[in-house]
C-alpha cells in the first residue's frame, strides 16, 4: 500500500448489535498492534437500542487527514436498513459482507453473504456475539490485519469472563470467511482496466 | 519496561487524549457534570484521579463546577473541567470570577449542535464566539481548538501551561468528530514534555502583595494555606487584593489584565500552514473541520491547484498576523465552519487587502466533506 492510500471499512446494523465495539477491536489490532495508521469514527442516534448505527475505520500507511470513509472498500450490513442505508458510497471494485439471515434483498452480485447471526446462536450459543463472528469475517476478507492481532485486541477490550465467548465467535467468522472464495466474486471492469495500465 | 512504556502505540479517543494531556500536565482536580459528547473526560479521569492523588468530584452542575476548579486552584492545585454547549453556558458566570481574580484553570468545551439542548450526539462549531465573550465584562481569555487525538493530547498540555503562566483560564474547544474518533498515536514520555508551574512569591509573607505587578504582568501567585494573605474577590481590587473603585486603581488593573495577553501573543497564538509556500487560494479552518480542508488541499494540489491552508489551533487572541499575511499572498481565501460563520467575520475584520472571502457553512450536525470545500477550489 503507498503512503497516501486509504482502506476504508465501515460496520453497519442497529444499535445494540455491538456495532461500534468491532469497530474498536478491529482499529485497536490494525493501530495499535499492528502499528499502522487508523482513524476509527461512528455515528450514533441518543437511543441506546435500535435506530442504524454505523462505525467506520480508514487505514493508511501515512498519516490520516478526513477522519471518516470517503469511498468504502468494505462495508459490513447487519440488517437491511443498515444496508440499503450505507450501501451508496461503496466502491464499485469494493466488497460487500452482509448477515444472509438479516439481510435478504442483496443490492450487488459482488458480496458475500454469512449467516453471522445465526453461527452465533447456533455454535457459540448466543446471539449477543454476532458481532464477533461478523468481526472475524472483516478481519480476514479486508486483507489488512493480523489475526493473531485481531485476537489479542479482542481479549483486551471485550467484559471480563466474556474472553473464551467472545474470542469462539471471532475464530467461528473467520472459519466462515476462509471458506469464501473472494475470486470468483464479479469484478468491475473500469478497476480491471485501471490496474493493466 | 518504564523506559518503553511511553514510546507505546495506543489507540485512543479524543477525550482520551485530552485526560492524558490534563494529566502529563500536573492536573490533579476535576470537577465536572457528564455531558454528551463530554462524558468520557469524567468518566476517565474519575478513575485516573484517584490512582495519582488527584481529586474528582461529580458536582451538582456546571456552575459549581466551575466554582470548584476555582477553590482547587487557588488552593495551588492544577484544576480542570469538561462540558458541552448546554454546561458551557452555565460556566460563563463563574468563569468571569476567574478572569478578574486571575485564576488559572482549564474548561474544555465539546461542541455539539445548539441552541440549547440542540443536537446532542451531532458535532457543531458553533460555540466559538461565546468561547471568547460568553461572560460578561471586556475580560482576557485564551481559547484554543483542537483537530485530531494527538492534538487533544499536546493542546491541553499547552492549555494548563498558558493558563498557569499567564493566570487565565484557558478554554479548549473541541468537537463531537475529535471527541469520539479514536486513533493510533504515540504519546511523547514525561521527560519530553515541557511543563510550566505557576511562579509563586519569593518575598516573605509580610512584602506579599498578592495583585502587585511586576515586569511579567502577571502576579507571583501563593497557595491558600502556605502562609500568605491572600484576599480574592470578583470586584475590582487594588494590588492588595481589596475592592476598589479609585480610577487609576481601576484603569491600571484592567489595562494589566488584558495587556498581560498582548504582551504574550506570539507565545499564546499557534497556527498551522499547510502547503502554503506557493499557495494563490488557502483554506483557513480549525477543529475537525481543518481535516477535511486538508484533505480538500491534496486533491486540489492533485488537480494542480496551487491551493494551501492555515490551520488556527489559538482562535483567541485572533492570529491575526498569520491571517493577514495569508490574506496578502491568496486572492482567495475559503472558511468553512460548522457555524454560520464565526471565525470568518474575524477573517473580515483583519482583511485589509480586499482579498475575497468565502464563506461556507453547515449546521446540519454532520462534518464538512472534503468535496464541499474542494468545490470551491476548483471554481477559481
Amino acid at each position: 500500500m503507498k503512503n497516501n492510500m486509504r482502506y476504508e471499512i465501515r460496520f453497519s446494523g442497529s444499535g445494540g448489535q455491538g456495532i461500534i465495539t468491532a469497530a474498536v477491536v478491529l482499529a485497536e489490532a490494525i493501530g495499535a498492534l499492528d502499528g499502522r495508521n487508523v482513524c476509527q469514527t461512528q455515528s450514533y442516534g441518543p437511543e441506546a437500542r435500535g435506530g442504524k448505527s454505523k462505525a467506520e475505520l480508514v487505514v493508511s500507511n501515512g498519516p490520516i487527514d478526513y477522519p471518516k470513509a470517503l469511498q468504502v472498500d468494505l462495508l459490513l450490513a447487519m440488517t437491511q436498513a443498515a444496508c440499503d442505508a450505507y450501501f451508496f458510497d461503496l466502491k464499485s471494485d469494493g466488497l460487500l459482507i452482509v448477515d444472509s439471515g438479516l439481510v435478504e434483498q442483496v443490492p450487488t452480485s459482488r458480496a458475500v453473504s454469512i449467516p453471522f447471526t445465526q453461527i452465533a446462536r447456533q455454535q457459540i450459543g448466543r446471539e449477543l456475539v454476532a458481532n464477533m463472528v461478523a468481526l472475524g469475517a472483516v478481519g480476514y476478507l479486508c486483507g489488512q490485519v493480523s489475526m493473531e492481532n485481531l485476537e489479542k485486541a479482542l481479549l483486551a477490550r471485550v467484559p471480563k469472563g466474556t474472553e473464551e465467548m467472545n474470542a469462539k465467535a471471532l475464530r467461528a467468522g473467520i472459519a466462515a470467511a476462509m471458506a469464501i472464495d473472494l475470486s470468483a466474486l464479479p469484478r468491475s471492469i473500469v478497476s480491471d482496466w485501471e490496474s493493466e495500465l | 519496561m518504564g523506559a518503553s512504556e511511553g514510546q507505546k502505540r495506543v489507540l485512543l479517543q479524543g477525550n482520551e487524549a485530552i485526560v492524558q494531556g490534563a494529566l502529563a500536565a500536573g492536573c490533579r482536580f476535576f470537577a465536572g457534570y457528564p455531558i454528551t459528547p463530554a462524558s468520557e473526560i469524567s468518566e476517565v479521569l474519575s478513575v485516573r484521579l484517584p490512582q495519582v492523588g488527584g481529586t474528582f468530584i461529580q458536582m451538582e452542575d456546571e456552575i459549581a463546577s466551575m466554582g470548584a476548579i476555582i477553590g482547587a486552584s487557588l488552593a495551588g492545585v492544577k484544576s480542570m473541567t469538561a462540558t458541552s454547549g448546554p454546561g458551557f453556558s452555565l460556566i460563563q458566570e463563574n468563569l468571569g470570577y476567574a478572569c478578574i481574580a486571575e485564576v488559572p484553570c482549564v474548561v474544555v468545551n465539546v461542541m455539539r449542535g445548539g441552541p440549547s439542548t440542540g443536537l446532542p450526539t451531532s458535532v457543531a462549531q458553533g460555540d466559538v464566539q461565546m468561547a471568547r465573550w460568553g461572560t460578561h465584562g471586556d475580560h482576557p481569555i485564551i481559547v484554543l481548538s483542537v483537530s485530531s487525538v494527538s492534538e487533544c493530547f499536546s493542546v491541553t498540555i499547552k492549555a494548563f501551561n498558558l493558563s498557569e503562566k499567564f493566570r487565565v483560564p484557558v478554554i479548549i474547544l473541541s468537537d463531537e468528530v475529535v471527541a469520539h474518533t479514536r486513533e493510533s498515536v504515540i504519546l511523547p514520555q514525561q521527560s519530553e514534555i515541557q511543563v510550566f508551574d505557576r511562579i509563586t512569591p519569593s518575598v516573605p509573607p509580610e512584602w506579599y502583595k498578592p495583585y502587585a505587578d511586576n515586569n511579567r504582568g502577571v502576579p507571583d501567585m501563593s497557595a491558600v494555606g502556605d502562609g500568605y494573605r491572600h484576599h480574592v474577590t470578583g470586584l475590582v481590587h487594588d494590588e492588595r487584593g481589596f475592592p476598589t473603585q479609585q480610577p487609576k486603581e481601576v484603569e491600571q488593573f484592567l489595562n494589566r489584565l488584558h495587556s498581560k495577553i498582548t504582551k504574550g501573543f506570539n507565545e499564546i497564538v499557534v497556527t498551522k500552514s499547510f502547503e502554503m509556500e506557493d499557495a494563490e487560494i488557502c483554506v483557513i479552518a480549525y477543529g475537525s473541520v481543518a481535516r477535511s480542508a486538508m484533505r480538500a488541499v491534496r486533491d486540489a494540489r492533485a488537480q494542480g491547484i496551487k491551493a494551501g491552508m492555515v490551520q488556527l489551533v489559538t482562535l483567541f487572541p485572533f492570529p491575526r498576523k498569520v491571517v493577514d499575511s495569508a490574506l496578502r499572498q491568496c486572492k482567495t481565501v475559503v472558511v468553512p465552519e460548522m457555524n454560520m460563520g464565526q471565525i470568518s467575520r474575524e477573517i473580515h475584520r483583519v482583511n485589509q487587502a480586499g482579498t475575497r472571502i468565502i464563506k461556507h457553512n453547515r449546521i446540519d450536525g454532520h462534518l464538512i466533506t472534503p468535496n464541499e470545500i474542494l468545490k470551491y477550489l476548483l471554481k477559481v
